[in-house]
């Protein structure tokens, strides 16, 4: 390996270095008289725009016997204006060869519009109708609440689905984040069209809002249109922040389904976005399990024992709650094996931490790989929205090494034992339970 | 594929077209016969380097399905100077993301790092290429883990059951009829010598090339390319794959009963791949039929009717061999598939009988022509693209796909529409649900 090594760098030296990201990237940011926040970059190389509007309307914010309605307003923000009918929208997209998606997590709503350069006229419009003169109309209510029914039917047949849901289930009790942002088919039957006028009313409002604008286009040109066709969106009442979720007690849940595989979730809380001991734990967990072929957990479970094809740990930070959770799937009789490896290498980290060549390969993965993770438009404007929703800064990008590299070995091995709790695991387990036999196999083990 | 980084949306789009930028690729040919295809492109700090090998399930013999991709998974295992599992660590430390993946027809090893890194990967794939162990304690365990692959993708999975199923129905000769993952039993009886046999007929520069695209200097990173594949001796021409399959004559149909929510509706017909004058046509009609709300099966089955969840039509050209075009349907909770059925015909039956309108055609080229410039916005896709071209045709065919998709007329979409749209001619498989046999 030195060998090949020493080449490299030979080959680096020749080569001239990338500019800074922030350089590449040129980001404005602005703030139209509405409160719109606006985040620009622009990007000629293709003549094609993206836009990304993340908005504060996610389900946290909707009735729990409501369950579904947040999503099913940024469902139905396609499906109909005051001035288009869905079949015209549709028709209006396809035929400029534009997509435009909406989707729904607990904390936003995101709607996302690619387009060609061309076209952008166009698309803003539609983009300022949906987000302002958004119909419902009740057929259309009517067929979406079908069509998310048939989702929520459809997931039952996907054990991985199955197991995201109940872990969140029992992480969160009584909590917007435990609930399936879908809602139930019972919830979702129950949203009447009032409801959604309301929620959209209140909520689809431009001070709650993030457009990040990344492609052909200027940032002068994009602010001047912009203001122009979001001119009668008006401010709604500030959105509060919540305190984070309560956590649920550990447990262990076991689906039972047909299958050749037993579809692990084990877990328990984590941070929010925000904590300032984020960096230190991805670093952590990429050398526990979120660093692929680098990571602890795939070297036991899947190179060692071939127990998994995949397996992963991951800290799932939102802005105001976090899980910690560790996914895998085995055939069903070695689910207690499985889950007894991962275990042990969550108490091995947290008792002896991780060594310096392990934290060093970890920093500088995160470090090296960051321009890399964002080299589209499309992943460059979900970059910009979230750097704003987060209060990162717009020098995140640049400063992002930094932070990663003043990382110690003593944060690595506090954080581990702070945000690590073995005994507080839910683990949710669906398979085929007989033959999986998770209770007896972990009662027999070393236990947990 | 090593690990599950990419979604099979992302698999399908590279299906859609490809830009004129692309005549900008540089061809140069070693003296092994290792072609190398570079296209600059400076839009983003990285570059991705791709070694194509020509060889996947379509190479592979009964009793033996499933080597290609259990030979992509040990190429991981080391060489005499890089360790097991060691490579894609060297990777990630540098910045870098690596993966590999295995089709019916070809398998492909990658990484995308920065520019000053990326001759850590040249260096490495080449010495893979020629010094892979393949062997040793990691054959057991690696098997195992393919088989939990295959329990994940497949056996669990009602829709990728569904469409293993139907495909060796569909095919009864042409070697398409195999999955690539491989049969279970296959699988367990692959042996050390089967990957050994199967890397030293086919792991020669010969039988392979080489696509890089992003952010480099093309005579910088071709002389570091020479330098460390240029040594590799050139190895006797592999076997040629003549299989053909006869033409169908009569509908088949099949059906799959397992543990599931919705039944699914798929159908295969057989289609000419790229070489044909038709393909152009058929990718036009695939749009017309399911791309976006406003196509015909989704307005009708998804929108106004509600009978499926979902509606997929994909002529799937990029393949070596003619393959199939084939409609996918999840039909809706209490709904007949029967009905689902009916009006699919019905819907196909009507693009038969009448040509689309002239807006209708402008639309579905503007769509066409549109994915072809959002395709370019990742450098892995672009590659992605470039690569498969040059699997069945040569890759500068990229460059005359928008103006053959632009010459389609209404007429030759009805034309291809009533010549491979026959019902004597597909393959009808349906996923009947049924439910766990309690606990």
């Amino acid at each position: 390996m030195r060998k090949l090594i020493a080449m490299s760098i030979q080959l680096l030296a020749a080569l001239s270095m990338s500019p800074h990201a922030e350089a590449r990237l040129a980001v404005r940011r602005s703030v139209l008289g509405n409160g719109l926040v606006v985040l620009t970059s622009e990007q000629k190389a293709l003549p094609m725009v993206t836009l990304n509007l993340l908005i504060e309307a996610g389900s946290r914010f909707e009735p729990a016997e409501r369950a579904g309605l947040a999503n099913l307003t940024s469902r139905l923000l396609t499906y109909g204006t005051k001035n288009r009918t869905a079949p015209q929208i549709s028709d209006e997209l396809d035929f400029i060869g534009a997509t435009l998606s909406t989707g729904c997590s607990e904390e936003t709503a995101a709607v996302s519009l690619t387009l060609l350069k061309k076209d952008l006229d166009i698309g803003l419009q539609l983009l300022a109708e949906v987000l302002t003169l958004s119909a419902f109309p009740p057929e259309e209510i009517e067929r979406q609440k079908q069509a998310i029914i048939a989702s929520i039917r459809a997931k039952e047949e996907q054990p991985g689905e199955i197991a995201e849901l109940k872990f969140k289930e029992a992480l969160f009790p009584k909590s917007p984040y435990g609930r399936p942002v879908e809602g139930t088919e019972e919830s979702v039957r129950r949203i009447e069209r009032a409801g959604l006028l309301e929620f959209y009313q209140n909520y689809y409002r431009p001070n709650h809002a993030i457009l990040a604008v990344v492609g052909d286009v200027s940032p002068e040109e994009v602010n001047k249109k912009l203001a122009q066709v979001f001119r009668t969106w008006e401010k709604g009442a500030a959105v509060a922040p919540v305190a984070p979720p309560p956590a649920g007690q550990p447990t262990l849940i076991l689906v039972n389904k047909d299958l050749t595989q037993a579809n692990i979730i084990a877990g328990h809380e984590g941070i929010p976005r925000t904590h300032p001991d984020y960096y230190a734990i991805q670093v952590m967990n990429y050398i526990l399990g979120g660093g692929g072929f680098s990571s602890r957990m795939m070297e036991s479970i899947r190179n060692q024992r071939g127990l998994a094809y995949s397996i992963y740990s991951a800290f799932e930070p939102e802005k105001y709650a976090g899980s910690f959770q560790v996914t895998m799937q085995t055939k069903n009789e070695s689910a207690g094996e499985a889950i007894r490896v991962a275990v042990d290498e969550i108490r091995k980290m947290r008792e002896q931490g991780a060594t310096e060549p392990e934290i060093q390969e970890a920093k500088d993965y995160l470090i090296g790989n960051f321009p890399i993770r964002f080299d589209t438009n499309r992943k460059v404007a979900s970059l910009l929205a979230q750097i704003e929703f987060f209060g990162l800064g717009l020098d995140y990008p640049d400063r992002y090494p930094d932070i990663i590299r003043k990382v110690t070995r003593d944060d690595v091995l506090r954080v581990a034992k702070r945000y690590l709790q073995p005994e507080k695991l839910i683990m949710v387990v669906v398979a085929d339970q007989a033959k999986a036999a998770v209770k007896t196999s972990l009662d027999t083990g070393k236990g947990l | 594929m090593r690990v599950l980084f990419l979604s099979l949306a992302l698999l399908l789009s590279w299906i859609k077209p490809v830009q004129a930028q692309t005549s900008r690729v540089q061809e140069v040919v070693l003296d092994n016969g290792l072609k190398v295809l570079l296209l600059e492109d400076h839009k983003s700090a990285a570059v991705t380097f791709q070694v194509w090998y020509r060889v996947g399930s379509r190479n592979e013999l009964d009793g033996k399905s499933g080597l290609s991709h259990f030979l992509e998974h040990m190429m991981f295992k080391g060489t005499d100077k890089v360790g097991p599992e060691e490579y894609a660590r060297i990777i990630a430390k540098n910045g870098g993301n690596s993966n590999a993946f295995t089709t019916t027809d070809y398998t492909t090893y990658f990484a995308t790092m920065s520019r000053d890194k990326i001759g850590i990967e040249i260096e490495l794939e080449a010495d893979r290429m020629v010094n892979a162990r393949l062997d040793g304690d990691t054959f057991e365990a690696e098997k195992m883990v393919v088989m939990e692959e295959r329990r994940l993708r497949t056996d669990d999975n009602p829709g990728t059951a569904l469409g293993e199923m139907v495909s060796a129905v569909a095919f009864m000769i042409h070697p398409y009829r195999r999955p690539v993952i491989g049969w279970m039993p296959d699988i367990l009886n692959l042996t050390r010598e089967d990957l050994r046999r199967h890397y030293k007929t086919y792991y020669i520069p010969n039988n392979a090339y080489v696509v890089v695209v992003g952010d480099f200097a093309t005579e910088e990173i071709l002389a570091k390319i020479k330098q460390e594949f240029g040594k590799i001796p050139r190895g006797a021409e592999p076997p040629k794959v003549t299989l053909e399959e006869l033409p169908q004559k009569g509908e088949r149909r099949a059906a799959l009963k397992k543990e599931a929510e919705l039944p699914m509706l798929t159908m295969y017909y057989h289609v000419p791949n790229i070489k044909s004058a038709d393909a152009y046509a058929l990718d036009v009609l695939s749009v017309v039929l399911a791309s976006g709300r406003s196509s015909r099966l989704y307005r009708d089955l998804v929108y106004q009717k509600q009978l499926v969840t979902s509606v997929d039509a994909d002529y799937d050209g990029l393949s070596v061999d003619p393959s199939v075009f084939l409609i996918n349907a999840q039909v809706m909770p209490d709904k007949d598939p029967a009905e689902i059925e009916r009006e699919i015909n019905a819907l196909v039956t009507q693009v038969q009988a009448e040509t689309v309108s002239d807006r209708e055609l402008e639309k579905a080229k503007n769509q066409v022509e549109a994915s072809f410039v959002f395709g370019q916005d990742s450098i892995f896709g672009h590659a992605m693209r470039i690569g498969q071209y040059e699997s069945v045709v040569k890759w500068q065919l990229i460059d005359s796909y928008l103006s053959g998709i632009r010459s389609v007329t209404a007429a030759d979409v009805q034309r291809v529409a009533k010549k491979y749209l026959d019902p004597d001619q597909r393959t009808v498989g349906r996923l009947i649900p049924v439910k766990e046999s309690g606990q």
